[in-house]
């Protein structure tokens, strides 16, 4: 049995013509005990996605099962066995770090000491402050302690969306260490991110698009699927040398990337995009690199 | 019933942590009892009077006398020019102006009788209105005297006269506070049961924590309960506190049982939960909540009959009435403050404000239901 099974999910916001469609047929399927990241820009449909797992908002159509139950039929049962942190920092700021996590573990009937262990790691890092008011935490500590009020109940799948944005890169880097943890407890995690250097950090990960899944694979499956070769050029003037890149025959695509330029060839290398670049007759630096996941989403977005 | 025993601490523990809804419950109603009663005085003093004065006469003096003595009037200005007299109400000096023609006394002597002239500053209605009448009543009152100066009455008078006295029951000395007291006390329960638990519903989908709760197996009706409950609860704390109040700082002990109006509280603050709960569910933020609640207490107080009597009202706005909850609470307050009613004498009162209650409520819980 998967852990997640989204069959051709659909939804569409605003009852009148110029409808906005969030989800457009989305499929795809996750494995028990995996970490599972669902990666796209802001807007592609990842947050409807979320609150469709997790029983929030219905569908239009499609089907899904999480951990075996339908999510409109078995509701009732899915919150009990699910975790979901919303993006947005979302506990009781007037109670404290404490009363907050002992409130969602009442109301799950349950206790603190019984799923301490769970969230120990986590939980340790905040217990010093556990009589100050959540909203008087710093955001790093906002995102401990949602993620542990997340958790308190032993949660079968958790669900998070966008925890790491806004967050600093170290707690970011902490962050991922957690789940890296909470995954070998046997919890099936899937996260959300808009940020592609994280999707390296997942088992799988899905690329979402405009409310279309672009691809499922695990990040080397991606990045091997690029299967054209990727440039990197640097000059003194970008802007310049960008044009010039999109004008070339032999260039298929030509975007910037970081401090260079990333050029993916139609056909030859780095010998022929070299020969082109030599005739303008100013200095550039010139080298072949490996794609990553960026990359391989530009080239999806392409097609 | 665990889970709605956690929802409703943590409810009390956040409603006594915010340091503003302890104001609103506790300092709120002590400034409203004590301060409003006073200033939503019905009594009209102190009207400015212009008199001009064309006769200069015994009578026109003793006229004036008489006015001046009653109480109600202040003398703003005597003249013998009409112009000048209605200078004084342009600037706002004078309420009314009183003319005495230049004959006056010469005519109620040859020709028994005289005419008057009377102009009301219609700017502010209620003052106007009864000082005129005032003014009026003095003037019959001064034509009487008149009358018996010069006519000597036979002993069984040859007219039949109809003489009327009047004696106030339920309220003996027309205090005014008696029955303001009571239905400001309603305004005040009222705001608590229906638009303070509107503005904590709305915080929760604000704040975004009701998405948090919503995937947690706390079910619909447990989080209602938990929310109605505590102001519930606060509610009826405010009505005691409100006839503490009433009770210390003006002697208002309600001539009925202090189980009727309990009873009828209870239930009236099902209805106007119902309602709070309603408006949160057509709102999203706590500025619309803020902003609907803000026009509702005004339908509230202008159609519930706290300062302007329902009766008096014209017959549309006397139907709005009959949907409007507060006014029913009012009209029992003053009943059983006032006249002692007992539950029997409300029971009509007790089941139209159970109907609203079912009413309200089922409504709000299917919308609810609806949207999510």
């Amino acid at each position: 049995m998967k852990a997640v099974t989204v069959n051709n999910i659909k939804k569409r916001y605003g009852a009148k013509k110029p409808f906005v469609s969030a989800l457009e047929g989305v499929s795809f399927e996750v494995e028990k005990g995996e970490l599972f990241g669902i990666i796209g820009p802001d807007g592609a449909g990842k947050t409807s996605l979320f609150r469709i797992l997790t029983t929030l908002l219905l569908a239009d159509g499609g089907n899904v099962m999480v951990d075996g139950l339908d999510v409109v039929k078995n509701y009732k049962d899915i919150r009990e066995r699910v975790g979901y942190m919303p993006g947005r920092f979302s506990l009781y700021q007037d109670l404290t770090v404490r009363e907050n996590l002992e409130f969602f573990a009442t109301i799950f009937n349950t206790s603190i000491e019984a799923n301490y262990d769970l969230v120990k790691d986590i939980y340790s890092q905040i217990e010093p402050f556990k009589d100050r008011k959540a909203g008087k935490l710093s955001g790093g500590m906002k995102q401990k302690l949602a993620l542990s009020c997340a958790l308190i109940h032993r949660p079968s799948v958790l669900f998070l969306d966008e925890p790491t944005t806004g967050v600093d890169a170290v707690s970011r880097k902490e962050f991922w260490e957690m789940l890296k943890k909470l995954r070998s407890q046997g919890i099936t995690i899937l996260v959300s991110t808009p940020y592609m250097d994280e999707a390296g950090l997942c088992d799988r990960v899905a690329l979402i698009q405009a409310g279309k899944i672009m691809s499922v694979d695990t990040p080397e499956g991606i990045v091997s699927a690029f299967g054209k070769k990727l440039l990197a050029v640097k000059s003194d003037s970008m802007l310049h040398l960008l044009n010039e890149l999109k004008a070339c025959p032999d260039v298929e695509d030509a975007y910037p990337f970081g401090e260079y330029h990333h050029a993916v060839m139609k056909q030859g290398g780095q010998k022929e995009l070299n020969n082109y670049l030599l005739r303008s007759g100013k200095a550039f630096e010139l080298k072949e690199v490996t794609p990553d996941i960026e990359d391989c989403f530009m080239a999806l977005m392409k097609n | 019933m665990r889970t709605l025993k956690f929802l409703l601490q943590k409810e009390f523990r956040q409603i006594f942590r915010d340091p503003s809804i302890l104001r609103i419950i506790f300092v709120m109603p002590m400034i409203q009892l004590l301060i409003l009663p006073w200033a939503a005085d019905y009594e009209v003093k102190d009207i400015n009077l212009s008199v001009v004065d064309h006769d200069h006469s015994d009578y026109s003096r003793q006229l004036i006398s008489k006015i001046t003595a009653s109480g109600y009037f202040r003398l703003r200005d005597y003249t013998a020019s009409c112009p000048s007299a209605l200078r004084d109400i342009e600037k706002d000096n004078a309420d009314l102006i009183l003319e005495i023609p230049a004959s006056f006394e010469k005519q109620l002597v040859k020709e028994d009788a005289a005419t008057l002239f009377m102009a009301v500053n219609a700017i502010n209605g209620t003052k106007a209105n009864l000082g005129g009448a005032y003014l009026k009543s003095i003037i019959q009152d001064y034509n009487r005297e008149v009358r018996t100066e010069w006519i000597q009455f036979p002993r069984f008078s040859p007219e039949t006269t109809i003489e009327v006295t009047s004696s106030n029951w339920f309220n003996p000395l027309m205090n005014y506070k008696y029955f303001m007291v009571p239905g400001i006390l309603v305004i005040l329960v009222t705001m608590v049961g229906s638009f303070l638990a509107a503005l904590n519903i709305v915080k929760e989908k604000e704040v975004g924590t009701i998405e948090q709760i919503n995937v947690t197996p706390v079910r619909k009706y447990q989080f209602i309960l938990g929310k109605l409950i505590p102001f519930w609860v606060l509610g009826l704390l405010i009505l005691s506190i409100g006839l503490l109040i009433s009770r210390v700082a003006y002697g208002i002990v309600p001539a009925g049982s202090f189980l009727t109006i309990y009873v009828f509280a209870s239930v009236y603050l099902l209805a106007v939960l119902g309602l709070g709960l309603l408006v949160s569910t057509f709102t999203s933020t706590q500025q619309q909540a803020m902003l609907i609640s803000f026009f509702m207490i005004m339908v509230f107080i202008l159609l519930g009959g706290l300062y302007t009597s329902i009766d008096s009202m014209p017959e549309w706005a006397q139907a709005i009435t009959k949907v409007n909850p507060v006014s029913y609470f009012i009209d029992v307050m003053r009943m059983v403050v006032l006249k002692g009613s007992s539950l029997t004498d409300i029971k009509y009162h007790l089941l139209t404000v159970l109907g609203f209650a079912i009413f309200f409520n089922g409504w709000a819980v299917f919308s609810y239901r609806k949207r999510s």
